[in-house]
């Protein structure tokens, strides 16, 4: 029997979204990464080619993070003492692209400073050449206080500025674009939340090839069942041609799933846990993977042997399979 | 695939004879659209009309029963593509792999140790469903090795090989069981089928390619037997997702018979454990039936029956638990107050870590629709008027001798509000995550 392999027809895709800039374009990046346009479902190609690749991203801190995972800090060791050096090591680790976390305060409680942040970012700019993510710690304030100066401080770099939220979008909008830098909003598990954000930022004047979008996804465990559902319904959206649901999804997977109990300790836990370790690479390997399955562009890790892991699995996803 | 009345009163005469005791044939196409009727109180349809009806009713992913000495396993009955759909229903199941070339003895330990695995999540107890036994070549072995391993599980079983003889042989030793048997393809099918048939097994079938396999399902149900289970072949993720995503397709959007049956899916077959559990992976999150795996290590097995869990659950349901004060290592009325909210994910973790901290506590579970802490507060869910009301809907005051109360970090937002809310409170903030709360609750005893 001759079969015709179901196709569905979409009238959309997913908006195309280059991060970094090399010097031809203005900034120092050694490259640039292209996320988006796809017009299928993930890696569906038996529709139409994948046109880019998930890119694998390693977070790194400005400042060594002592609330992380004992198994994250011996394996970078002395290299997460000093941002620079934190970035090469990830560059060397094999990532695509690197996520620099502002923390909320110095090692000794201090707030941390727009000084600080500055001289990190530029640290992480000259050591590496990949192309750059930059967060706040994630309140209002001193995300605002923190990221100004940064962008400044990179501008022409096209660099990845977050997290916007709805109450706080309006300066690191207007930061990324008076830097030719772009932004990511971040909404909580709901598409509607999702699609919102993204109209209060294109309203602000940022172009939407500039804006990419973390669902906000859970864990493994710890609600990935919402996270998963809600991208592929936003990737579903975004294919049927709803602009505002067509950025690109940037998934947190590191800072989501290292915070688990699962990863975090290795004590006082249920032996059928079983080893440590590998459980905790597993944690972070299995999110990865499901979250690839329902759209994920850009998949950012905190340990080199899951992404090892998960380039293994996107290498092989993103080339056309032989339909016997 | 579901039928409606409309399309069903199109294949009756149209007569209204009231012959099947109804007025019309329109209403007697709503009683068995609602399957309150059968189709044979009609005398008049035609047994084209009864070919056609009879398709339709079955479900267009067939459901396969596994049934051991005390287990049952039930897989397929899937309606959706995509979870939010509507909900997939029936879980993988989880086959560990052995090969009657192992020694028997070892081969029990194996299983049984494999058998034993049980892990906690959210209060659901998580274990694998049965065992794979492979022959690789001679009867006599393999009936000893499925004796290996029903001396350690009394799990269901999956026997696969290439020479129905040898596992007739295999099968001789699963009296009154049902289980699942293969592989047919092209070839050696009828073999297969009678074997499948005198043993009441459910049977996998294989082809080269999707079109042969669309041959073979149908020429095997012509024989007689509807229980079949489809092996793709699949080699890699690629080809793995975009196989399982055209047999799914089609079994659903297309109604396509020859597909309609759950998916095997061999893991086992990766290079390295790493390979196996991210293939594993993609197979739960699309569409697998069974999952044959060879590898057991409780630190990546514990992750993917997590994350089994998580995609099979109902999204129309939020897991909830009922909100209230929770008594944790029998408080006294001097103990913290701690609050957070009734999604049963973040209820867990919070009431767990309590719990492994040793130190006792009250633990108020707020109203939240049965959301996280940060969705239920961006979702106007869980503000501090909703804490406010159920600290004294749930007498939260009567059981204490202080007034203080503990919030989740991540809603540190809301200590302002909520002294509004509940005057003369003291309102602390707590960690963010509840992987923290031991150390903290250290800190404030
Ligand atoms: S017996 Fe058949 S033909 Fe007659 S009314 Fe009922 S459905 Fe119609």
């Amino acid at each position: 029997m001759a079969l015709e392999f179901p196709k569905d027809k979409w009238s959309g895709s997913v908006q195309e979204v280059v991060i970094g800039a090399t010097a031809a374009d203005g900034g120092t990046r050694a490259t640039t990464v292209t996320v988006g346009g796809e017009t299928t479902m993930p890696f569906i190609h038996f529709e139409a080619e994948t046109p880019n690749r998930p890119v694998l991203a390693l977070e790194i801190k400005d400042f060594r993070p002592d609330d992380w995972s004992a198994l994250l800090l011996d394996f970078w060791g002395e290299a997460a003492n000093d941002p620079g050096a934190w970035a090469k090591a990830a560059e060397e680790a094999g990532a695509d692209m690197l996520l620099l976390s502002l923390s909320l305060t110095d090692p000794d409680g201090n707030p941390n400073t727009p000084e600080a942040a500055e001289k990190a970012a530029k640290a992480v700019l000259e050591s590496s050449g990949l192309p750059l993510l930059v967060y706040g710690p994630g309140q209002a304030e001193l995300d605002n206080e923190l990221l100004v100066p940064v962008a400044n401080a990179c501008a022409g770099e096209r660099v990845v500025l977050g997290i916007c939220e709805d109450k706080n979008y309006r300066t690191l909008v207007a930061t990324a674009m008076a830097n030719g830098h772009l932004v990511v909003g971040r909404a909580p598990m709901d598409v509607n939340l999702s699609k919102q954000l993204n109209i209060l930022i294109k309203d602000a004047g940022l172009p939407m090839d500039r804006v990419l979008m973390d669902p906000t996804t859970g864990a493994l465990g710890y609600g990935i069942e919402y996270g998963f559902s809600v991208m592929e319904r936003l990737r579903l959206a975004a294919l049927r041609g709803d602009v505002m649901t067509q950025s690109p999804m940037a998934v947190s997977v590191g800072f989501e799933t290292w915070k688990t109990k699962e990863s975090k300790v290795g004590e006082d836990v249920p032996e059928t846990w079983g080893d440590w370790e590998e459980r905790a690479i597993s944690w972070e390997t299995i999110t990865a993977i499901t979250l690839i399955e329902a759209g994920a562009d850009i998949v950012i890790l905190r340990h080199p042997e899951s992404l090892k892991r998960v380039r293994a699995a996107v290498d092989n996803l993103i080339t056309a399979p032989e339909l016997a | 695939m579901a039928i409606s009345g409309i399309q069903i009163y199109k294949l009756l005469p149209k007569t209204n004879c009231k012959d099947c005791g109804f007025p019309t044939c329109m209403a007697f196409a709503l009683k068995l659209a609602a399957k309150q009727v059968e189709l044979s109180a009609c005398p008049h349809v035609s047994e084209e009309a009864q070919a056609q009806l009879a398709a339709s009713s079955e479900p267009p992913v067939r459901l396969i029963t596994l049934e051991s000495d005390g287990s049952k396993l039930e897989v397929g009955n899937e309606v959706v593509l995509f979870r939010h759909e509507k909900t997939f229903y029936n879980k993988p199941g989880f086959f560990f792999l052995v090969k009657d070339s192992e020694d028997p003895g070892a081969i029990t330990e194996k299983v049984k140790e494999i058998d034993a695995f049980v892990v906690n999540y959210v209060g659901i107890d998580l274990a694998v469903d049965g065992f794979a036994v492979k022959s690789e070549g001679d009867g006599a072995a393999f009936a000893a090795a499925v004796e290996a391993v029903r001396a350690g599980s009394k799990r269901p079983l999956i026997l696969i090989g290439d020479d129905p003889a040898v596992l007739a042989d295999g099968l001789a030793k699963l009296e009154g069981e049902k289980p699942l048997i293969g592989t047919a393809n092209p070839e050696n099918w009828e073999a297969f089928a009678d074997l499948a048939i005198a043993n009441k097994a459910s049977l996998v079938v294989t082809a080269g390619s999707l079109e042969e396999l669309a041959d073979l399902t149908p020429k095997i149900k012509d024989k007689g037997l509807a229980d079949l289970v489809l092996d793709p072949q699949v080699t890699a993720f690629n080809d793995g997702l975009a196989k399982h995503t055209i047999l799914r397709r089609m079994a659903l959007a297309k109604n396509f018979r020859p597909f309609g049956f759950p998916i095997i899916a061999y893991p086992s077959q990766a290079a390295t454990p790493e390979a196996e559990v991210a293939l594993a992976t993609q197979a739960v999150t699309k569409y697998a039936g069974f999952v044959v795996m060879e590898n057991f290590a409780p630190e990546t097995l514990y992750g993917l029956l997590v994350l089994r869990e998580n995609i099979y659950t109902d999204p129309q349901k939020p897991i909830q638990v009922q909100p209230g004060v929770y008594e944790i290592n029998q408080p006294t009325p001097d103990a913290p107050v701690m609050v957070t909210t009734n999604f049963s994910i973040t209820y867990f973790s919070v009431a767990n870590e309590i719990e492994s901290s040793g130190q006792p506590g009250f633990l108020l579970v707020a109203d939240a629709e049965g959301m996280s802490v940060l969705t239920a507060w961006a979702a106007g869910n869980f503000d501090a008027e909703q804490i406010a009301k159920d600290v004294k809907k749930f007498g939260v005051e009567e059981k204490i001798n202080h007034k203080s109360i503990i919030l989740p970090g991540h809603v540190a937002v809301l200590s302002g509000e909520l002294e509004e809310e509940l005057p003369g409170w003291e309102i602390k903030v707590g960690p963010r995550e509840s992987v923290d709360l031991p150390a903290y609750l250290k800190q404030v005893a």
